[in-house]
């Protein structure tokens, strides 16, 4: 029974089974990953930045924070992007950026979905006095407006690291997540095969983790992409303001020199662009790949036909 | 009827837990910030005149409790202390001088970037797979994408700095006197221009995606299939059966939106020194004047509570099965 429940339909039809090994089912799983050109480039651009960001020591060709060289050049062949008012190599700074903002970036938005979904669906699965406790918690988060929050905790760690700010990002930004969550878990919770599955005795925990959660995959997985890139705009943003230790290595705090030392006014534009330019493409990656996960965990998304026939057989089945 | 009263009392509980957060916070912070202050006053103000103000802050020998019931009396009364950063000015007076810069070009952005994005991703999701649908949400993700304030930063230094279009910075020409004149207002949406065109740009395609997906979520439901089936035009397909059930978590958003509308562009308005409330608490904050602080904290909570009390509400008249509740 408990398998007809969960049919995530196309995944057992395509599957004649000749017995494929764990392997190629994990690597047949991230086909559409391949197959759609708008998640090929975000997983492509995603690859070359996690790339970057695993060799940052080997690409850059200098220490990121030696203040060495001459001061305000421009691009030149020795140092791509120029150098800043105190002689850093601009370049190796932007590569060892990648690195902080990729940890700090997933790090963030992995922990604070499970927190959202661990508030999320708790709440909306068991209504009652658990929901009401738990929204509340949920509201007082949201209430507590992010960027602004952050800002003042900030102000009283005064120089924290990316890492810290990260973290502080997580405890504070999942509130979004939890009330989508629990909102989605509310009308997952009133369709038959939940009943179903409870009448069949399944405990409420099991119900959660297998019933529930697996039903909203696409919207965890565009959850997490969402969060990443909330924590990595939300660390740049902090890191601009000169809220974030300035002598840290990120691109939010290449753009705060940059602004502070007028390189919009004296054009010197290889410094702010390149920043900008990494947090907007791994942002785009993320979105991008986010078409992807729809199109694995959403069949409705797939065609234009909304309603599959095979979908209806399996139902009775 | 419940329903209703649950909310209400939700509200009042929440309200007063943001509040007691927001006075619990900065007490909570290492170092007493009004001692630090307060050395800055050292040579200028007499013995008498310092205890005096630090009496007015509620700091001192009081206790934590007598220093709540004095904050919160002062909440009620809108005596919401003097700023320590321009001393002795009131903080409800630079709040007030604030906000509406704030609300005019948080708020209309907000609305504009809200009604277009709903509307687009209405269109796209009936156009499924036309040109409009591949394109629109990609380039406005990639919008998204982008850290806000480099695109601000950058639309100042090509619309600003290359080509001179429109002003740099601030709220409006220093050189006009504030009034209602023409000159007046025109210069004030000289200024406003750019940074409303990034906060939309920023904005949209959260609106348009989450309106595409929810149509088509909406588009897949039985009622809608029968509906078709029976015959129901097209366009009264999309709008009267379709786009009235997507469009309620639209609703959520959009009390949030609303919401953050106070705590604005904090980003955005440092950008273009835009004199609201975001660019007010970004100075509090690097000054560690705790009463400002706290009072745009304040307002921020209150705003996004009391818009959230709307949506609850409202939501309770549009959906009859929230009414009704949630689980069995």
């Amino acid at each position: 029974m408990k398998t007809e429940l969960q049919t995530s339909s196309q995944h057992n039809m395509e599957a004649p089974t000749p017995r494929r090994n764990n392997f190629t089912i994990f690597l047949g799983a991230f086909k559409p990953f391949f197959t759609n050109a708008k998640s090929a480039t975000g997983f492509t651009i995603f690859l070359i930045f996690l790339f970057i960001a695993i060799f940052a020591p080997l690409i850059a060709p200098y220490e990121p924070s030696a203040a060495i060289y001459l001061p305000n050049l421009s691009p030149t062949a020795d140092h791509w992007f120029g150098t800043t008012n105190t002689g850093q190599d601009i370049y190796s700074q932007f590569i060892f950026s990648a690195r902080n903002t990729m940890i700090v970036g997933f790090g963030a938005g992995i922990l604070s979905t499970i927190i959202g979904l661990i508030f999320g669906v708790v709440g909306g699965y068991r209504g009652g006095l658990t929901d009401s406790i738990l929204s509340f918690v949920t509201n007082l988060f949201l209430v507590m407006p992010g960027l602004a929050l952050l800002i003042v905790i900030q102000a009283y760690m005064t120089a924290s690291t990316p890492f810290v700010t990260g973290l502080i990002i997580a405890l504070t930004g999942w509130a979004w997540g939890a009330r989508v969550f629990r909102s989605q878990t509310m009308t997952l919770a009133n369709r038959d095969f939940i009943s179903a599955a409870r009448m069949s005795g399944m405990s409420s925990f099991r119900i959660m983790l297998t019933q529930i959660c697996p039903n909203m995959m696409s919207i965890i997985a565009g959850n997490i992409m969402f969060a990443t890139l909330g924590a990595i705009l939300a660390e740049a943003g902090l890191a601009f303001l000169g809220f974030q230790d300035i002598n840290s290595i990120s691109w939010g705090t290449m753009l705060y020199w940059a602004s502070n030392n007028a390189a919009l006014i004296r054009g010197a534009w290889w410094w702010f662009i390149p920043p900008g330019l990494g947090i907007g493409l791994v942002g785009l990656s993320l979105v991008l790949m986010n078409f992807a996960v729809d199109q694995i965990t959403n069949p409705r998304l797939k065609g234009q036909k909304r309603r599959k026939k095979h979908g209806r057989k399996t139902a009775r089945a | 009827m419940r329903y209703v009263m649950n909310r209400i009392g939700f509200f009042i509980l929440s309200l007063w837990a943001a509040i007691t957060i927001n006075f619990i916070l900065p007490r909570m912070m290492p170092g007493s910030p009004a001692d630090a202050m307060f050395a800055k006053f050292q040579g200028q103000l007499t013995t008498t005149a310092l205890e005096a103000m630090k009496k007015s802050y509620g700091i001192g020998d009081t206790s934590l409790w007598q220093q709540y019931v004095d904050y919160l009396h002062g909440l009620v009364t809108f005596n919401w202390g003097l700023s320590f950063m321009q001393y002795p000015t009131p903080v409800s007076d630079m709040i007030q001088a604030s906000v509406p810069w704030t609300i005019g070009l948080v708020g209309i952005s907000t609305l504009i970037s809200v009604f277009v994005g709903t509307a687009l991703g209405v269109y796209i999701s009936w156009k499924r797979k036309g040109f409009l649908d591949n394109t629109l949400p990609v380039v406005s993700m990639a919008f998204q994408a982008l850290p806000y304030f480099w695109v601000a930063l950058l639309c100042v230094f090509i619309f600003g700095f290359k080509l001179d279009w429109f002003p740099m910075a601030h709220g409006y020409d220093p050189a006009i006197t504030p009034g209602f004149t023409s000159e007046y207002i025109l210069s004030i949406l000289n200024h406003a221009f750019l940074p409303a065109i990034t906060l939309i740009l920023g904005g949209l395609s959260g609106w348009i995606v989450g309106m595409r997906n929810n149509m088509i979520y909406t588009l897949g439901e039985d009622y809608v299939t029968f509906a078709e089936a029976k015959g129901v035009k097209t366009s009264r397909l999309m709008f009267t059966y379709a786009a009235r059930n997507a469009i309620l978590p639209q609703l959520t958003s959009f009390a949030i939106a609303i919401g953050n509308v106070v705590s604005g562009a904090i980003l955005t308005e440092q950008v273009f020194s835009y004199p609201g409330i975001g660019n007010q608490l970004t100075s509090a904050v690097q000054s560690q004047d705790f009463p400002m602080i706290q009072s745009s904290f304040l307002l921020i909570a209150v705003a996004v509570l009391v818009a959230n009390l709307i949506v609850d509400l409202l939501y309770s008249r549009l959906d009859p099965r929230i009414r009704t509740g949630g689980s069995n």
